[in-house]
């Protein structure tokens, strides 16, 4: 007779390796738990995936990418390994009239081994919209709550960043900010002029060493990988503790397909694509953290239908999916005859802006509601592919004046980023596409887009202000965004800011939200989500530092109630 | 002046990370492809053009170095190796096939035609002469006939400025002092008026 064995059980199962997920395995494991980690992407190897220090002639494509295929486009540019816009053999859909992008990451650590490393707190008012203005909802719990989580992630990650009480964008626990570059000076000196606040940023790199990592080199490269690990990316900082605990295993090339509900109306298994072998496997765990990316994570949901379940799961409240949020960005620049004349000097830095523009009109009524933030850069940066090709037709011809023009104008740019609070509406919001499917037979999302009036209105505000502060330092703004047609004012399309979230959103009731405020499932008790899904609101703050805050505290509740036998 | 939005984008925060990141990270491919031609090159010492006939190439070189010359300051295009950066992601990409190697030959046609030799072989009066023609937009509007040879030879010298400006000659000079260790950011230097 044969024995059947009964498979391992661990104690948590979580999905995605990134910002969330790989928060969740360091705190869960370290909090005594056996953990299993599914990943949908390869390891990562920093030796081999990171290029950090190589110049572009090092390469004989100058970093174009093969073709030319990163010379053009944005969407190009961001071609990095196992991270992109358009991943072969996993596509999605936007519905006819809407235009949505999604920038995913399949690998260890997912999208914070690309990230800008701004990490922003959320001020008290982010979390009680509602209650202030009257659009949108409050969430389930308050500043004070996350504070203390806010912390714990910045003194663990490091942060730098000054202290400035200002309304609008909490302090922190901060590490020294670098000192600012010419360019920041420049807008700064304007923005004194304007009234408008112009402080550090803060940004998840550390300038001091911190737990066993070194300090930055100052080689603005952090977007490219970073060998001695002094920036934030949940490879190289969450998922080594958990490894060291021993308790910790991590399953690669793991692409979940669907969560498995027991007769009790628990999850019990997740079923997942093993890519290498292209075969269905099973991992049993006393409770589930979907942590594989907002739009990705409630579209595990959605294909997780059982008769207990026949919208999906964790979907009695029929919200998943719904209240879809991007942040509202819009672009501008001009040239500076003054950075013309800089000496020549390493201009390099931190990867990511020295100085940045908090919102600074929160004390005063606006045209729209709620308000953003405005990152800013330019100057005399590596020089790379693209970089040439505008400024040579703003001169044509051919020659030495050609060359000594391209030369002249050489780091004379300043650009600035608005980052502002889009409302949910509802027609924004993704579902299951009805016939299309991804390689392995996995439905996909169909996404559906549609920006509201008080989102173009901060769009022009952002466009009227960055002109005002260009024209104040002594600049020519070049930026020329028309009022009208799909793009008015310069906003960005949908998921182009890759601050998606918001599709399993937490809340106090179960007929209106699908989490509460632990992102524990109202209607599965072993389920959380922990990711940028749950989130309530979309504050102009870039969310990732939220999103491991969140996930922290999630992990904590979810060790207390395993401890006392709840889970 | 004009200046698309990816310009603006580029110098920025975020973007200008992780532009710059992918701009010079290339895929697993592209170092492949490295290694491929610093072996050829190794092995022969001359590169072997991937895409253009061994004529079209030498035009390649020859027009590349007009739009950036080697001068008292830096040398030109030919030296930064602008000519192989061009032939390798041409020979990548169709629609780069179509734009140069039908620029090409418009190139030597339409010299023909005018001078009775290929480009290469007019005087080096006549190869001015035809340059200043397509070498500026405004041109197309009083002869359309030229409109084709204006976008290519637009084209080229985008692709030339950037593999110029991408190379170490051009690097060293743009003054670009960066892509190093240091211990500490000294911040902007003493500049009057900043
Ligand atoms: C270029 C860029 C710049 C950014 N800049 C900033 C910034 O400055 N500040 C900021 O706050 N945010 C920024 N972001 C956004 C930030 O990266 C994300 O908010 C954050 O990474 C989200 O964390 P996450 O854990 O939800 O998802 P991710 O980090 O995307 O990780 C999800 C992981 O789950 C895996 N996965 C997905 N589906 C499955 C599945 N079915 N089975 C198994 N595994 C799966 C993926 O492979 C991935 O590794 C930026 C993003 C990009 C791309």
């Amino acid at each position: 007779m044969q024995v059947k064995r009964t498979p391992k059980t661990y104690d948590v199962c979580i999905i995605g390796s990134g910002a969330s997920g790989g928060t969740a395995a360091k705190v869960l494991s370290e909090g005594g738990l056996s953990v299993a980690l599914l990943e949908a992407g390869p390891p990562l190897v920093p030796e081999r995936d990171f290029k950090e220090h190589v110049w572009p002639y090092d390469l004989p494509h100058r970093g174009a990418g093969v073709g030319g295929a990163a010379r053009r486009g944005l969407e190009d540019e961001f071609l990095a390994p196992n991270g992109a816009w358009e991943i072969e053999g996993e596509p999605y859909v936007a519905a006819p009239g809407s235009k949505f992008r999604w920038f995913r990451s399949r690998i260890v650590g997912g999208r914070t081994n690309h990230w800008g490393r701004i990490a922003l707190r959320m001020a008290p008012v982010d979390f009680k919209v509602r209650s202030h203005d009257g659009m949108g909802d409050d969430w389930p719990l308050s500043y004070e709550d996350v504070a203390p989580y806010y912390d714990k992630v910045e003194s663990y990650i490091g942060v730098f960043g000054t202290k400035e009480n200002i309304p609008s964008a909490p302090d922190g626990i901060f590490l020294p900010p670098p000192k600012p570059r010419c360019t920041e000076t420049i807008i700064k000196k304007a923005c004194d002029k304007l009234n408008i606040i112009c402080v550090p940023s803060r940004l998840a790199i550390l300038t001091q060493p911190l737990n066993g990592r070194a300090a930055c080199h100052y080689c603005a490269q952090c977007g490219r990988g970073c060998k001695s690990a002094s920036n934030f990316s949940s490879s190289q900082v969450m998922i080594p503790p958990a490894e060291k605990t021993g308790r910790f295993t991590l399953i690669t090339g793991a692409m979940a397909r669907e969560l498995i509900v027991g007769k009790d109306g628990r999850v019990s298994a997740v079923s997942y694509v093993d890519k290498a072998t292209r075969t269905e496997q099973r991992i049993h765990a006393r409770a589930f953290v979907v942590a594989a990316s907002a739009c990705e994570s409630a579209r595990l949901l959605l294909n997780s239908r059982s008769t207990l379940f026949p919208d999906g799961l964790a979907n009695s409240s029929g919200v998943v999916g719904r209240n879809l949020m991007d942040t509202v960005g819009s672009d501008g620049g001009g040239y500076f005859e003054s950075l013309e004349k800089m000496p020549p000097h390493n201009h390099d830095g931190v990867g990511g802006m020295h100085m940045y523009l908090p919102w600074w009109k929160f004390d005063r009524k606006n045209e729209f509601l709620r308000g953003y933030h405005t990152e800013f850069g330019g100057g005399r940066g590596m020089p790379g592919v693209g970089d040439y090709d505008d400024l040579c037709d703003d001169f044509e011809g051919y020659g030495t004046s050609l060359k000594q023009e391209c030369k002249k104008k050489y780091g004379t740019w300043i650009g600035f980023a608005g980052r502002g609070e889009m409302i949910p509406n509802e027609n924004c919001y993704c579902e299951i596409d009805p016939s299309a499917m991804d390689q392995w037979g996995i439905p996909v999302l169909r996404f559906h887009w549609k920006w509201s009036d008080n989102e173009i209105k901060m769009a022009r505000d952002m466009q009227e202000t960055y002109k005002e502060i260009v024209e104040a330092a002594g600049g020519v703004y070049l930026t020329d965004h028309r009022s009208d047609g799909p793009n008015p004012y310069g906003i960005a399309d949908g998921g182009v800011i890759i601050h998606e979230v918001g599709t399993v959103r937490m809340g106090e009731h179960s007929a209106t939200s699908a989490l509460n405020q632990y992102c524990q499932a109202h209607d599965v008790k072993n389920l959380f989500v922990t990711d940028g899904a749950s989130f309530v609101t979309n504050a102009d703050k870039n969310p990732t530092l939220t999103i491991m805050a969140l996930t922290w505290r999630a992990s904590d509740y979810l060790l207390a109630e395993a401890k006392k036998g709840n889970i | 002046m004009s200046i698309s939005r990816r310009d603006i984008l580029k110098s920025l925060t975020i973007t200008a990370v992780t532009g710059s990141v992918l701009r010079v990270i290339p895929l697993e491919a592209a170092e492949y492809a490295h290694r491929m031609v610093k072996a050829e090159k190794a092995d022969s010492q001359t590169y072997v053009p991937k895409f253009f006939s061994a004529h079209d190439y030498k035009t390649l070189q020859t027009l590349c170095q007009t739009i950036i010359p080697a001068d008292d300051e830096a040398k030109g295009a030919i030296e930064a190796g602008a000519p192989e950066f061009i032939d390798l992601i041409t020979s990548e990409n169709k629609d780069y096939q179509v734009a140069l190697g039908g620029g090409l030959m418009w190139l030597d046609n339409t010299c023909l035609d005018r001078y009775g030799k290929f480009y290469l072989e007019c005087a080096p009066a006549q190869q001015k002469e035809f340059l200043d023609l397509i070498a500026y937009t405004k041109n197309a509007k009083q002869d359309p006939s030229l409109g084709q040879g204006i976008e290519f030879f637009g084209f080229l010298r985008k692709l030339t400025a950037d593999g110029f400006f991408t190379s170490e000659i051009g690097i060293e000079y743009l003054g670009y002092i960066g892509n190093t260790f240091l211990k500490e950011f000294p911040g902007c230097p003493p500049v009057p008026g900043i």
